[in-house]
């Protein structure tokens, strides 16, 4: 199952290679990672898209980046209400007979051009990892020169619908 | 005179002040006693400042050795061990004992030099990228950037390092930082780790379920890992049992947070524990785990493991709790905290009669065993005799291997932190440099190292310190000309095929005791060990003594791998 795990983080020199190294070293699988400033100065927030077998290994998870020092909260937001999103820059052959064609797809993703060449487009498109993979697919086709995506960055909504609230599977 | 000159000149405030003396200063502040260090280029800053300090300082004839030392002091002593190292080799040397230390949670703090800050990153000579390797294998590690930073960064170090669930913390510093001048005046600076607050206090509700769950159980049993000790819980430990009547299992490392030869003692665990050990683990209704982390080699086959009992788990670390086994009552404390609580409550025991009589028919019929009768040299008997000779009051170190084992089985101890040896990692060449830091924590105890033949040619080196400073280490070699575990697992599982486990060319360990100065013995019958241990226990003089125990002798009971606790072999002779 996928987890996505929020941390904070002391912003320290070597604080990211502590994380990734955990991941390698406790055998989870990661599938994306982000980085970056948050709102409190000195410090990080991270986002991990991980791939787990149980509830159980995903606790193990979050207890173990819990136990590094640089660490200052993780939370497994999955089972909250949450906004996720994901950037993608998309380089994808583009001829002239073509373009028009390709204009078409990117409209209704609320995708953007950004950069046009003779021979090629720039697309980027923001939103949830299922809505750029299936943008991806459909842009496929047309030949896709470069890719580079950012992985998923999320926190919780402001407002939780009761129903959804925080399904706790910790025991402790 | 020159020397004392120099002293005062230092300690007067218009004399600059470098990294190297903040660094002393603040493990003064700390009260070390004891550093192991070897010293090296970009150490030679701090090793200067160390030629006038007064803290002792033990000089390895390896990195290694000196790391596993301090491990052995801090085993013993309850306070980190100390470590320097220099850059580039003399830090990767120390790599096995960090390892060895987060395994077996040890408090130490390793100083490891580093290449002047400004050619970091450029391949310079002696460097390593000490952070990087070290960080799965240590609790926390700095690089310390700016000169400054070296008093709050040794003062966090010793926090982390000792507090929660002990370990290693290693601090890198650059050749420019130890040696240059520090141009601010020196400030006290708080402990500020926001995201390092080990939880200490059990859950009140979590505590009145387990006693209620203890009340109600017909089959309780407690194991007691290395938690109890650490957390210095034994005397609370003994109570809680006495007062619940539980009766006690041990794992390898737990060995003496709770009397052996108290009725409540039932045993040693796992893959070398006794029968009723094991058995009391597979057929309990409640297991109580108190510090231990059910290790793979406590446990057996998980899938077998326990199949009948609740689980309730103490530990200070709140991921060792539901890792491997599944756990209805996780308290996360310190053992001594929840233990008091524990008591407080003095809830109504277990009504377990039949279970008591059903261990103590296990612990009757299946006792440890050897061939009594054998004309050679029994490694078993050897332990007994030693047991008795020291009266169960001497501080043992192993190393890892079948004598380990056969210390665990064999050698009884009745007080807490009297046993040190390598369990997670299993590190060969542990035993005798850990003997070391073991003897100098506590220098009037008798300190036994116990190793192979194997491990011990592992850290023959450090037989120069013994030399040096006289240390009154028994060293107790189980010769049997192989490595005698790897040997017994290709006799069981590999057919016979002693692939590379025997060694029959052999240096004389005599002469080379005599080498180092130290005396030297050769003992081949249990008359001859009978004479000469009364006479070399009881002095304050090193000895060597080699053994020549029977090589086919192998360490039963036994787990194979991936069978659980039940399906035990070799319990009846």
């Amino acid at each position: 199952m996928k987890r996505v795990i929020c941390l904070t983080v002391m912003n320290r020199p070597g604080v990211l290679n502590r994380i990734t190294n955990l991941f390698s070293k406790r055998n989870f699988n990661i599938e994306s990672i982000s980085v970056g400033l948050s709102e409190h100065e000195g410090m990080s927030r991270i986002t991990c898209v991980v791939h787990v077998e149980d509830s159980s290994a995903s606790e193990q998870i979050t207890k173990q980046l819990n136990k590094q020092i640089d660490v200052i909260k993780v939370t497994d937001i999955t089972d909250q209400s949450i906004v996720a999103r994901e950037l993608a820059l998309i380089k994808v052959q583009a001829v002239p007979y073509t373009r028009n064609e390709i204009y078409s797809l990117i409209e209704p993703f609320r995708a953007s051009v950004i950069d046009v060449s003779k021979d090629s487009m720039t697309v980027q498109i923001t939103g949830e990892s299922d809505k750029v993979e299936a943008f991806i697919e459909l842009i496929k086709p047309y030949g896709i020169k470069e890719l580079a995506r950012t992985g998923t960055t999320a926190f919780p909504r402001g407002t939780q619908r009761t129903s959804q609230q925080s399904k706790s599977y910790s025991i402790v | 005179m020159l020397q004392e000159a120099a002293l005062t000149e230092t300690k007067t405030e218009t004399h600059p002040v470098t990294g190297a003396d903040l660094l002393l200063r603040a493990l003064e502040k700390e009260t070390v006693e004891v550093i192991f260090g070897y010293p090296g280029g970009a150490v030679l800053p701090i090793y200067d400042k160390l030629y006038h300090s007064k803290i002792l300082h033990v000089l390895p004839r390896h990195e290694q050795g000196g790391i596993h030392a301090a491990e052995g002091y801090a085993r013993i002593s309850g306070k980190p061990g100390v470590v320097i190292a220099t850059s580039g080799p003399g830090a990767t040397n120390i790599v096995t004992g960090l390892a060895d230390a987060m395994m077996d949670s040890l408090p130490l703090i390793v100083f490891t030099g580093q290449v002047a800050t400004g050619v970091i990153g450029s391949d310079a000579f002696q460097e390593a990228d000490i952070l990087g390797i070290t960080t799965p294998i240590t609790k926390y590690n700095y690089q310390v950037r700016s000169i400054e930073d070296i008093p709050r960064i040794v003062k966090e170090a010793f926090y982390i390092a000792s507090t929660g669930r002990p370990g290693p913390v290693l601090i890198d510093i650059p050749k420019d930082i130890a040696a240059g001048v520090s141009v601010q005046p020196e400030a006290e600076k708080e402990v500020n780790l926001p995201g390092y607050q080990p939880t200490l206090k059990p859950n009140y509700l979590q505590v009145r379920k387990l006693t209620e769950a203890v009340s109600r159980s017909k089959k309780p049993v407690i194991l007691a890992g290395a938690g109890v000790l650490h957390g210095r819980a034994s005397k609370e430990l003994k109570e809680y049992a006495e007062q619940q009547q539980i009766p006690v299992i041990h794992t390898l490392l737990g060995l003496g947070g709770f009397p052996a030869n108290h009725p409540l003692f039932i045993g040693m665990a796992g893959m070398h524990g006794c029968y009723a050990a094991n058995m009391g683990l597979t057929e309990c209704d409640l297991l109580i785990n108190i510090g231990a982390r059910f290790d793979d080699r406590l446990t057996g086959n998980l899938q077998h493991f326990a199949p009948h009992a609740a689980v309730a788990h103490i530990d200070i670390d709140p991921a060792e709790i539901g890792k491997n086994v599944p756990t209805s009552i996780p308290i996360v404390a310190d053992a001594k905290e929840a233990l008091d609580q524990l008591i407080l409550q003095d809830g109504k025991p277990p009504a377990h009669k039949e279970w008591m009589e059903t261990i103590m028919r296990w612990q009757e019929e299946y006792p440890y065993f050897y061939d009594k009768e054998s004309a050679g040299l029994k490694p078993q008997k050897v332990m007994e005799m030693l047991h008795s000779k020291t009266d169960g009051n001497a501080i043992v170190v192993t190393d890892v291997g079948q004598h380990q084992m056969w210390a665990a089985q064999y050698y009884r101890f009745n007080n807490a932190d009297k046993w040190v040896t390598s369990g997670g990692l299993g590190t060969m060449g542990f035993g005798f440099p850990a003997s070391i830091g073991a003897q100098l924590a506590d220098p009037e105890a008798c300190v036994l190292a116990i190793c192979g033949d194997g491990g011990f040619q592992m850290s023959t080196q450090e037989l120069a310190i013994i030399q040096e400073m006289n240390l009154p280490v028994k060293i107790i070699i189980f010769n049997n000309m192989a490595l005698g575990m790897v040997r017994q697992w290709q006799e069981i599982f590999y057919e016979s095929r002693f692939s590379h486990s025997k060694i029959p060319v052999q240096p004389s360990f005599v002469k080379l005791a005599e080498a180092y100065g130290i005396k030297g013995y050769v003992i081949q019958s249990e008359a001859e060990a009978e004479e000469l241990l009364d006479e070399v226990l009881h002095n304050r003089e090193p000895v060597l003594i080699d053994f020549r125990v029977d090589p086919d002798e192998n360490v039963y009971p036994m787990i194979a791998p991936g069978k659980g606790l039940h399906e035990m072999v070799g319990v009846k002779p």
